[in-house]
């Protein structure tokens, strides 16, 4: 078995100020070439813990413990210098909201080029590096585009300029924090295909962040499932989705419309609202809203136990009687 | 007395909160008590009477500030400055608040030609430099205390007349004011429920300011010798006064200018404190 | 599209309709001129003028009585001192016999000069310290920052003026203005070392709510989106600082320099008082102070006129930088 190309252990993340707990405690590989999907609803910690990969948090929160080993290296310890060689070439990332993620008062092609400055000499190839890469990702009138501003596109379009952004240097591990959430469900489709595609064909590893079960389906090998800063529930995407273990993994598959279910039911939904991470004592987080619940969940929190394949963190998988 | 932890805290506790604004309100405070005690004329020494035999001394325990070149009490008359300075300069805000906000929430109201008209007068006034345009209706009017008080009404009524418009404008877009319009609550009763409230908190906000401002004004121009005329006392004046003897007697330029600058920071600080104190998103500078 | 779509929007479209917007503003403002300073004083203005006249030939008579329009109901003395402004007679000087014209001339250059020093001044030294704030908000050097805005903007123009001059001509016996005045084009240093002195405190006015903005800009540039993205694709700080953070705060901070003009032409005057500059503003005073009237109105106008004419060229400036407004 080859060495995991990232590996998270006990990643915690918390305000720095008046601490709260955010992410309480991640672990989980990432081999190369491979594509693992973080679920979770807004505040279960996923969208930090991807930004805390690359060193993005917001000001205000950091890393409260733990580890991030890329290639070797120990993220969480690396200088200034070294994070900046990664971003962009090693790791790169692909964010939420297309409209607010380029800066709007520089052309398009400066902003790609600097991807390439910022890591090598630019030259005379360069400009047809990024023209490549603009026409790979499905940019019309690359030369036109180029010359543009990002306010001249639509969401969609931006979105594929990010992709482009960050693939030109063709980057170990692509991290993707929701990138088709602000976008129309047509244009969705497109970019899943896109990004799908370009992923087999450069043989890169992904970390594809969504709230949304029913996108990452086809996208990714592996699936990790989050709730209230921890992970609940990892496993390849054929155990999740056909033989779930966690509760709330179990909720959130029934609560897919399903398209070839015509029997006109009312979708079920998990009862209660997702749990605020740093109010979590040393319990079972999901337990309030958990119809397996029993005293023992409230007693102690359950660890996650299991294989690459399959592991789950509860006193009373689904599997269980 | 036990607060009741459902209602909401009101400005005033706020205001507390903002170390700036506590030290702008006691600064100010501290202005105001000294003005009181001039108009009531509880000063160590007349602020006209010359006393030639200690004329350019520092200060010393008879006369606090020091001398001028005519031996009056450098102290006495900066206190009687301030006082002048803050009759004219609360006149003044206090017609251009009346007049500017009258005319900014009715034009926001009424819209249509009366509005555009009021925007394009606000527009020319403010095309001329504060001072400037003081200098010129002064020099018109005559620089009488309430006619440079008028003068300085003149300049910053404009800027009353955008801040109160601004959100008159903003609340009659919203939805709730158009139902209650479709509804047929009285036009007074809308401005009193809705838009008022709304329109309080940049008010208060820009009172401080433009006191700030004013207060500047008023000694610039009696600086320039338009205002207060000798023998009378104002801050402006004094510092004119003490130009040609501040290399021997420093204490006759530092002391009025460090009144003017006491109350304008003082002033300043009070209006961050209450923008803070009043801005429901409670944002700091 | 129809004849009336198409001249609508020809009419209304951006630049015929800031053209027209201008327009009617320096209209508003020579009524504004004309009513706060020819109809008040009006009867002492046709007094004076029969009196203080000796100094001026018979023609530039003449020419003074269309300026006033003297004899003439209210709205055709308005007019008539519309024509003559228009066509360059702006009254004479009843002391010296000078054309206002010619005086302004002369004088509009200097004040100009001191406006331009003190703007570039102030926006160096407010963006510096602006900056200097940011980099840590809440810490001792963003209170010094912040304690310096508030001086700069409480201390009055003409105190600090008055201490430059104490200081300098007394403690350091250097006075550049305390010599005749020589233009830029005499003697470049000397008229440097003279502008000095006043651009700097105009330039200190300027500064402080320039700093104020760039501060806030900054801040509020920092957590957006785009600079994170920057920063994730690798980029140096430095570059991040510049390209990213710098470029787009600078439409406040232009916007801000733009009003502050303003402002600047009014402290021109008591600076160019104090320090004997020979400009627009010692030229209104002095007018002021002997009574002349025609002075007083055409130089409140000329400032006027400046005014509008530097809010223009912000507008102008500010779409160059800002590649969202269609021009």
């Amino acid at each position: 078995m080859s060495n995991p190309l990232l590996s998270v252990s006990g990643l915690g993340i918390s305000t720095v100020q008046d601490p709260r707990t955010l992410v309480n405690s991640v672990t989980f590989e990432i081999m190369p070439g491979e594509a693992v999907g973080v679920v979770g609803e807004s505040g279960s910690g996923k969208t930090l813990t991807a930004l805390s990969i690359l060193g993005l948090l917001p000001r205000g929160v950091a890393i409260a413990g733990g580890s991030i080993i890329f290639n070797g290296t120990d993220l969480t310890k690396a200088d200034p210098e070294t994070m900046r060689n990664l971003r962009g070439s090693d790791i790169s990332m692909v964010y939420q909201d297309p409209m607010t993620a380029l800066n709007p008062v520089m052309k398009l092609g400066r902003q790609l080029l600097e991807v390439i400055e910022s890591h090598e000499k630019l030259d005379d190839g360069s400009v047809a590096r990024v023209e490549a890469v603009l026409r790979e990702v499905g940019i019309p009138q690359v030369e036109r585009a180029m010359e543009s501003y990002p306010h001249e596109f639509s969401g969609g379009m931006r979105q594929r300029v990010m992709i482009a952004m960050a693939l030109l240097l063709t980057p170990k591990l692509l991290i993707a924090d929701e990138p088709t959430t602000a976008l129309d469900v047509t244009i969705q489709q497109q970019i899943l295909a896109l990004v799908s595609e370009q992923r087999r064909k450069r043989e890169m590893s992904m970390l594809w962040i969504t709230h949304d079960l029913g996108v990452v389906a086809n996208l990714v090998d592996r699936l990790i499932v989050m709730y209230a800063g921890n992970i609940v529930e990892s496993g390849t995407v054929e155990e999740i989705f056909t033989n779930p273990q966690h509760p709330y993994t179990h909720g959130l598959l029934s609560s897919l419309p399903s398209r070839t279910d015509k029997s006109r039911k009312r979708l079920t939904s998990i009862p209660g609202v997702p749990q605020k991470p740093w109010l979590v004592g040393n319990t079972c987080a999901f337990a309030p809203r958990c119809f397996k619940a029993t005293s023992e969940c409230t007693a102690s929190a359950p660890k996650l136990v299991g294989t690459l394949e399959k592991s789950v963190a509860c006193f009373h998988p689904m599997g269980d009687k | 007395m036990k607060r009741d932890p459902l209602k909401p805290k009101g400005g005033f506790y706020y205001y507390m909160q903002s170390t700036s604004g506590v030290v702008g309100a006691i600064l100010l405070l501290f202005m105001v008590i000294v003005s009181i005690c001039a108009v009531f004329g509880w000063l160590p020494h007349d602020p006209l009477e010359q006393n030639v035999e200690f004329a350019m001394k520092g200060p010393s325990s008879n006369f606090w500030f020091g001398t001028d070149e005519f031996g009056r009490d450098i102290f006495s008359r900066s206190l009687d400055g301030m006082r002048r300075s803050l009759t004219v300069s609360v006149s003044a805000v206090s017609i251009a608040a009346t007049i500017g906000v009258t005319l900014g929430i009715l034009s926001g109201y009424l819209g249509r030609w009366f509005d555009q008209l009021i925007v394009r007068l606000s527009d020319v006034i403010f095309a001329f430099p504060a001072i400037l345009l003081a200098l010129a209706i002064v020099s018109t009017l005559g620089n009488s205390w309430y006619q440079t008080a008028l003068a300085i009404a003149v300049v910053y009524t404009p800027i009353f007349i955008r801040v109160a418009r601004g959100p008159v404008l903003t609340v009659k877009e919203m939805d709730y004011v158009k139902v209650t319009r479709i509804l047929g609550f009285s036009s007074l009763r809308i401005l009193r429920k809705h838009i008022l409230p709304n329109v309080t908190a940049p008010i208060v906000v820009q009172v401080a300011l433009s006191l700030s401002w004013a207060i500047l004004t008023e000694s610039g121009l009696s600086f320039l010798g338009l205002g207060t005329q000798p023998p009378n006392a104002s801050l402006g004046l004094m510092v004119s006064e003490a130009q040609p003897i501040a290399a021997f007697a420093w204490w006759a330029l530092f002391f009025p200018s460090a009144f003017i600058t006491i109350v304008v920071v003082g002033l300043n600080l009070v209006g961050d404190g209450l923008r803070d104190a009043l801005d429901p998103a409670r944002r700091s500078s | 599209m129809s004849f009336g779509e198409r001249t609508s929007r020809i009419l209304l479209s951006t630049p015929v309709l800031r053209i027209g917007s201008v327009l009617s503003t320096l209209f508003g403002i020579s009524i504004f001129v004309f009513l706060v300073l020819r109809v008040i004083p009006g009867d002492s203005i046709i007094g004076a003028f029969g009196i203080e006249t000796g100094v001026l030939t018979p023609e530039q008579i003449d020419q003074l009585k269309i300026y006033y329009g003297i004899d003439k109901s209210l709205p055709m003395q308005y007019l008539s001192w519309m024509q003559s402004f228009l066509t360059g007679n702006m009254g004479y000087s009843y002391s010296t016999g000078i054309s206002i014209a010619s005086l302004t001339a002369k004088a509009l250059p200097v004040t100009i000069e001191l406006a331009l020093i003190g703007t570039i001044l102030g926006v160096i030294m407010g963006i510096a310290v602006g900056t200097f704030s940011a980099r840590k908000p809440g810490s001792i050097r963003d209170f010094a920052g912040q304690l310096f805005g508030l001086m700069a903007l409480a201390v009055p123009g003409f105190v600090l003026s008055t201490t430059i001059v104490t200081i300098m001509a007394n403690k350091f016996h250097y006075f550049p203005n305390g010599y005749e005045f020589v233009r830029l084009w005499e003697d470049p240093w000397m008229n440097l070392q003279q502008m000095m002195f006043p651009g700097l405190v105009l330039g200190i006015a300027v500064a402080a709510p320039v700093m104020r903005t760039t501060r806030s800009a900054l801040l509020e540039t920092v957590d957006k989106d785009f600079v994170r993205t920057a920063i994730g694709k690798g980029v140096n700080s430095r570059k991040v600082q510049t390209r990213h953070i710098l470029r787009n705060s600078l439409i406040p901070i232009v916007t801000m320099t733009g009003i502050q003009f303003g402002y600047l032409l009014g402290g021109a005057v008591i600076v160019e008082n104090i320090f004997s500059l020979p400009g627009m503003g010692r030229q209104v005073l002095y007018a002021i102070t002997k009574r002349e009237y025609a002075t007083v109105q055409s130089s409140v106008m000329v400032f006027a006129i400046l005014f509008i004419a530097i809010n223009v060229i912000t507008d102008l400036i500010y779409r160059k930088i800002d590649p969202r407004i269609k021009k």
